[in-house]
């Protein structure tokens, strides 16, 4: 892991500002906290998987809005990650179609190989395990999330590895539309 | 094997672009709805084929555009509800992600009718490479004079944009949908006034599901008379099923309302039977919101005819030996499932997903998976099977927004049902508690 530097103000890169100016288009002048959500989700795509006070005071400040505005969206949306994560979040589907086709089963196996709890991060820090509520795809569960992906039918042992083993072999994080032309964000560099 | 509205194409090599989807009749709804109709004859189309809500409750389409309210001079929005979280239920992904155009299409159609002049998809936040996706295909749909100012040369524009949830169930309940476009918490709001009157910013507002959109395309290319034909009663159409569980095809089928519930289970053409050559145990028809039948009344309505997948066939018998065809998630448990376990995994859901803004529901949903908790885990008692039904009876009709009757229904119906199970849970624990049992008693069916 990195060593952590003296905390500074986070800044945006200059894609994600540009892609923020591109969804504030999106809504009518004086409602631009509309874009409070998926502003949150470029932020934790840039932030390391995870949205600090500070973050989340960037956001605020983005949109010209009350910290409080951004808190209370950050805390009640699931999606947002208020604590450190590991460098891949799987995120578990444990709804009641996921469990009879062995979701408990696959969280179990995930836990023993990865060296995580549900909720926490393995030891060297590659993987934070969360379980989460139907992620609609039911009928291939059991089901994970990675960031923007969807691994199904992880039913089998031969399944899982062929996943986490696919995730330890990213240099990066992927990148995300807006960033293709662009120099690589912070986030995407030390990975 | 019936007529596919929606999927015909869906396999065609790159339906997902522009070209392919208009080389195969795309965008022709368009075309004809903005060169030929009037919005009011759209809305009088759509009113004709007797389409009805496909995200769950099931109301009239047509009838939900013309309360929408058009005073002069006040922007007004259609908004698709594409925030898919009822489990048991994946279609709305599954279309979307395969053919975006269709969804594009309808909303260009629809928001014509409505004479909205900036529209949104609204996505749950889990769903961002579908978004991805459709933004690609937005970009295509202006690129080609189908969105943006002046389409067609018909004199009217559209704007169309994709916002992202951010994982909260109760976004898909549509006021909760609205909070949430505009950057808030989800709290459903009290209703009236609906949003056909102060929706998205206090401005008229319909908010349709993605399916019900995208079923606008064929109600307008063939007329609403044409799609009236199809189907039985007051079930029109097609239908899109989201198959999961313990079935040997899981997956999505577009049917024909009105196909026998026996022979979409058990049928090579759906979902080919049980798997592992179990037998059926019981069914959640419509997602995890509607009430679980056993396999005797799934099957078969109490009068013992043929259930079909309809609005009213499976609602026949009310929630004493009926249920609903809800969002058309179909859940199917094979012998082996315990039933109080499945009961409780739903509550559970329920209990994370309550916004906590009206106490029945905050306080309700938190019993009942306390209780259920305790009794699948054996340490229930007889009384709390009782307090399960009363827990649930208090927290129905007593809720801003139906997510109180959707953590309420399973519930009930699950001790209806099975109350047997129940039972074997308190007096049985060791037993029913050891892995891998299952109670193979029968159910209650009236």
């Amino acid at each position: 892991m990195e060593p952590t530097t003296a905390p500074t103000k986070p800044q945006f890169s200059p894609a994600a500002q540009a892609e923020i100016k591109r969804l504030l288009t999106h809504y009518p002048e004086d409602r631009s906290k509309s874009a409070l959500l998926p502003i949150l989700h470029i932020a934790q795509a840039e932030f390391g998987g995870w949205v600090s006070p500070e973050v989340q005071d960037l956001v605020a400040e983005t949109l010209n809005i009350k910290p409080i505005e951004v808190y209370e969206v950050a805390t009640f949306y699931t999606q947002y990650n208020l604590k450190p994560v590991g460098k891949h979040v799987l995120e578990i589907c444990r709804t009641g179609p996921c469990m009879l086709r062995g979701s408990d089963e696959l969280t179990e196996h995930l836990e023993r190989i990865t060296g995580a709890k549900v909720g926490g991060t393995s030891p060297d820090g590659t993987f934070t395990l969360k379980e989460v509520e139907c992620l609609a795809a039911c009928g291939f569960a059991p089901i994970v999330q990675v960031r923007e992906k969807y691994y199904e039918q992880l039913d089998t042992p031969e399944a899982v590895d062929a996943m986490l083993n696919e995730l330890k072999s990213l240099l990066h994080r992927p990148i995300l539309p807006w960033e293709e032309n662009s120099t690589l964000p912070n986030s995407l560099k030390n990975y | 094997m019936g007529r596919k509205l929606l999927t015909e194409h869906i396999d065609v090599e790159g339906i997902n672009t522009f070209e392919v989807y208009r080389k195969h009749g795309g965008y022709r709804s368009v075309e004809k709805a903005l060169k030929t109709m009037t919005p009011d004859e759209v809305v009088e189309e759509v009113k004709k084929s007797g389409l009805r809500g496909r995200g769950g409750a099931g109301f009239p389409t047509g009838m939900k555009w013309s309360f929408l309210a058009k005073p002069e001079g006040v922007p007004r929005y259609l908004v698709c509800n594409a925030d898919e979280s009822e489990p048991g239920t994946f279609k709305d992904r599954h279309l979307m992600s395969r053919l975006p155009h269709l969804l594009i299409e309808g909303m260009i159609t629809g928001s014509y009718a409505l004479g909205a002049r900036t529209s949104y998809i609204y996505i749950r936040g889990e769903l961002l490479y579908v978004l991805r996706i459709l933004e690609k295909a937005i970009a295509e749909a202006y690129a080609a004079g189908f969105l943006g100012e002046n389409i067609l040369g018909s004199g009217y524009s559209l704007d169309l944009h994709v916002h992202p949830g951010a994982g909260a169930y109760i976004c898909g309940e549509e006021t909760a949908l609205l909070e949430s476009l505009e950057g808030k918490r989800g709290n459903p709001r009290n209703k009236p006034p609906f949003p056909a009157v102060q929706g998205l910013y206090a401005r008229p507002t319909v908010v349709n599901n993605v399916e019900t959109i995208a079923a606008v395309v064929p109600i307008i290319n063939e007329g609403g008379d044409e799609y009236a034909k199809l189907g039985v009663g007051k079930s029109t159409g097609t239908k899109l099923i989201s198959a999961c569980g313990h079935l040997n095809k899981p997956g999505i089928y577009e049917i024909e309302l009105g196909v026998p519930v026996e022979e979409f289970i058990y049928s090579d053409e759906y979902c080919g039977g049980i798997w592992k050559g179990r037998d059926l145990k019981a069914v959640v028809a419509g997602g995890s919101s509607v009430p679980i039948l056993p396999k005797e009344l799934i099957l078969k309505t109490a009068a013992g005819e043929n259930r079909l997948m309809t609005y009213e066939s499976l609602s026949d018998g009310g929630f004493v030996t009926g249920t609903m065809l809800g969002s058309g998630g179909f859940i199917a448990m094979d012998e082996t499932t315990c039933i109080v376990k499945n009961t409780w995994n739903f509550s559970r859901f329920y209990h994370h997903e309550s916004c906590g803004q009206c106490s029945p529901c905050r306080e309700g949903t938190g019993w009942l998976e306390k209780v259920l908790h305790r009794l699948e885990h054996g340490h229930g008692s007889m009384h709390d099977i009782d307090l399960l039904v009363s827990v649930a009876k208090q927290i129905e009709g007593n809720t801003i927004c139906p997510l109180g009757e959707a953590a309420a229904w399973p519930v009930a119906a699950a001790v209806r049902h099975f109350r047997h199970e129940f039972e074997w849970h308190v007096t049985n624990p060791k037993e029913a508690t050891a892995p891998g049992a299952a109670y193979r008693g029968t159910a209650v069916l009236a």
